[in-house]
């Protein structure tokens, strides 16, 4: 009986480290960024960079996450993007109504979103990889077929503001101001979280992901929710188009070339399982943050974009792998705490979880 | 063998009837017919595709028979989904039981039934009451678990099949169907999950057990049914048999009891 507080404080920490861990190596990046660069690194311009920088792989990878999520991957937001930019830019040169143009780029994600999922659901194809990987290609030669594989420079004021404006805060220095599209960004996550948190739908992708079979027989569509994340993901990529267009004042058809992969690499450092049905918000924001930070701390200290891409590469490594330990420690208390059979172990330590289906 | 009918005037709970099933040129179940009684546990038995699994499946709503009709009070009715055989009170536990490892017990037993407020068209989840009603729940039963917002991946075999018991009669159920729940399970946890079974009894639901074991029909069962190769093969309450008879029916053989008492394959 006096041992039981002791346990529950231990399963606590555990929880603690496990859900806020991810968030402190971005606190001790920013110090040791901090300590390097005293007079660049906390300045308002360099802060405000590093968020107008990040914004378009968070909105990306919180799509992407969802997706993930349910155990699937979506290879076309990068493509999405540059599509969805394109028409915003076609459609403001038009002179169409801004009221209109800032609608088409969510609207374009959602319309391939929907084509991704249906694709997925309705053709049966084995995995989403697949599709994606084919609307990847699909979507990239439409994008360059619109737009003649020109980029359009020169967008009206309003189609800009929610990529560009900032509101200035004169607290913060001469420089200062937050941009605009750091509040999108902070919506956007919250209402995930929420989402994710408590609304039952959010959990049904939860459940989906740790184990469709469970979710079918409790009632839950499952091609109804796996719909519904392709078409969040696309949204969440048409709004970032819109962002980036707004940033750069264009549309340009070679957008978001491998862009997919930067939002899967910061979905995974950030903690999320490539089996699904495991993951936070906040896991992802740190990893957008990791790598947001670890781009621009090497851009500070003046080492080459090369050393860049060779360290983010050793992040998700190191990522997934203190993953897999963490869960090999897990499987290892539980089997000596229960005698439990071989068989689902093995599974778990593979990290596949119970997803077996009745024959 | 018309053993299939023994009712006094009262309909039965759940009753199939001339039920089949073909899957492609495969035939699973040949008219095959059921009864299940008020606070009955029926144990159901049978060799491997013998069928017992897709009768099960058919009658939970998962699998639409090719022939044949259910009747639940007295009244036919057609299940589309499992959704609408749960609006009947009838409810499955999986052989793998079907529980998300990732989320925890009590999200597990309110899994797709979530309580909670509607906005906006969005069902809001009232994780608070959620936990307290499987608390209050798992109570009932007398179920131990350290905490219900423990995941289920944490849980040992037995634990969890408690927790899809939990599941099943969580929405005032009058048949929870049950297949093969003690085949995966440490020893001494067998035991804790056929007393469950006889707690439920007690709580006036319907049973429905397939099982390998006879040990378990023998201890919780007080009717059993065999099937061979999708048919009705026989049935008796189960103070008229005896084991080394069923082992008989499982083999698809009636009579010579004894001679096939022995582990003897056919």
């Amino acid at each position: 009986m006096a041992a039981e507080p002791k346990v529950a404080a231990r399963v606590n920490i555990g929880r603690i480290a496990e859900r806020y861990g991810i968030f402190f190596v971005v606190i001790v990046m920013m110090v040791f960024l901090t300590i390097m660069q005293p007079e660049y690194f906390l300045s308002v311009q360099n802060l405000t960079n590093v968020l107008k920088q990040i914004a378009m792989n968070s909105l990306l990878a919180i799509g992407m996450f969802l997706v993930i999520l349910t155990a699937g991957i979506d290879l076309s937001v990068g493509s999405i993007l540059a599509l969805a930019m394109m028409a915003v830019a076609m459609a403001d040169k038009a002179g169409w109504p801004w009221e209109i143009v800032i609608l088409i780029g969510p609207a374009v994600g959602i319309a391939v979103g929907a084509l991704n999922g249906y694709g997925l659901t309705l053709l049966r194809l084995p995995h989403p990889f697949i599709m994606t990987l084919g609307t990847l290609n699909a979507i990239r030669g439409l994008t360059n077929l619109i737009s003649d594989g020109r980029p359009i420079s020169g967008l009206s004021a309003p189609v800009r503001f929610l990529g560009s404006a900032q509101i200035p805060v004169p607290s913060l220095g001469p420089f200062g101001a937050i941009p605009i599209s750091g509040f999108v960004l902070l919506v956007c996550y919250g209402g995930v979280a929420l989402f994710l948190r408590k609304v039952s739908v959010g959990r049904h992708i939860y459940a989906v992901g740790g184990n469709p079979q469970a979710a079918r027989v409790s009632g839950i569509n499952v091609d109804r929710i796996l719909l519904l994340v392709y078409v969040l993901s696309g949204f969440f990529s048409g709004l970032s188009a819109l962002l980036l267009a707004g940033r750069t004042d264009s549309g340009f058809p070679n957008a978001g070339i491998g862009a997919e992969l930067d939002a899967i690499a910061a979905v995974i450092i950030g903690g999320a399982s490539f089996f699904g049905g495991r993951g936070t918000v906040l896991g992802v924001f740190s990893g957008v943050l990791i790598m947001g930070l670890l781009r621009n701390g090497l851009n500070l200290m003046n080492v080459s974009v090369f050393w860049q891409q060779f360290l983010i590469g050793i992040i998700i490594i190191l990522a997934v792998y203190v993953d897999v330990l963490r869960r090999r420690a897990a499987v290892r208390t539980e089997e000596l705490t229960h005698a439990r059979p071989g068989q689902n172990l093995l599974r778990r330590a593979r990290g596949l979880g119970s997803r077996s289906t009745t024959t | 063998m018309n053993e299939t009918t023994a009712t006094d005037g009262t309909p039965p709970l759940l009753e199939a009837r001339g039920i089949s099933k073909y899957f492609g040129a495969i035939t699973a179940l040949d008219r095959v017919a059921f009864h299940l009684e008020r606070g009955e546990v029926l144990g159901v038995v049978g060799d491997n595709g013998a069928g017992k699994s897709t009768l099960m499946k058919i009658l939970s709503g998962l699998f639409q028979p090719s022939a044949g009709e259910i009747v639940f009070q007295g009244t036919p009715v057609r299940f589309a989904s499992p959704r609408d055989a749960h609006r009947v009170g009838i409810e499955m536990v999986y052989q793998d039981l079907a529980l998300a490892g990732n989320m925890s017990i009590f999200e597990n037993i309110y899994l797709g039934r979530e309580p909670g407020r509607r906005m906006l068209g969005l069902n809001f989840v009232d994780h608070a009451r959620s936990r307290q009603m499987a608390a209050e729940h798992l109570e009932r039963l007398h179920i131990h678990v350290k905490s219900v917002d423990q995941n289920v991946e944490d849980l040992s075999g037995g634990q969890r099949q408690a927790v899809a018991i939990a599941r099943a009669t969580a929405f005032d159920a009058r048949v929870v169907i049950k297949d093969e729940p003690t085949a995966a399970l440490a020893i001494k946890e067998v035991g804790k999950v056929l007393d469950l079974i006889k707690s439920l009894k007690e709580h006036g639901v319907s049973v429905i057990l397939i099982s390998h074991r006879l040990d378990d029909v023998f201890y919780v069962c007080d009717r059993v049914m065999a099937l061979f190769r999708g048919a009705n093969f026989a049935e008796a309450s189960l103070k008229d048999t005896t084991r080394n008879e069923v082992i008989g029916w499982i083999m698809g053989a009636k009579g010579h009891t004894t001679a096939l008492a022995h582990d003897r394959v056919q």
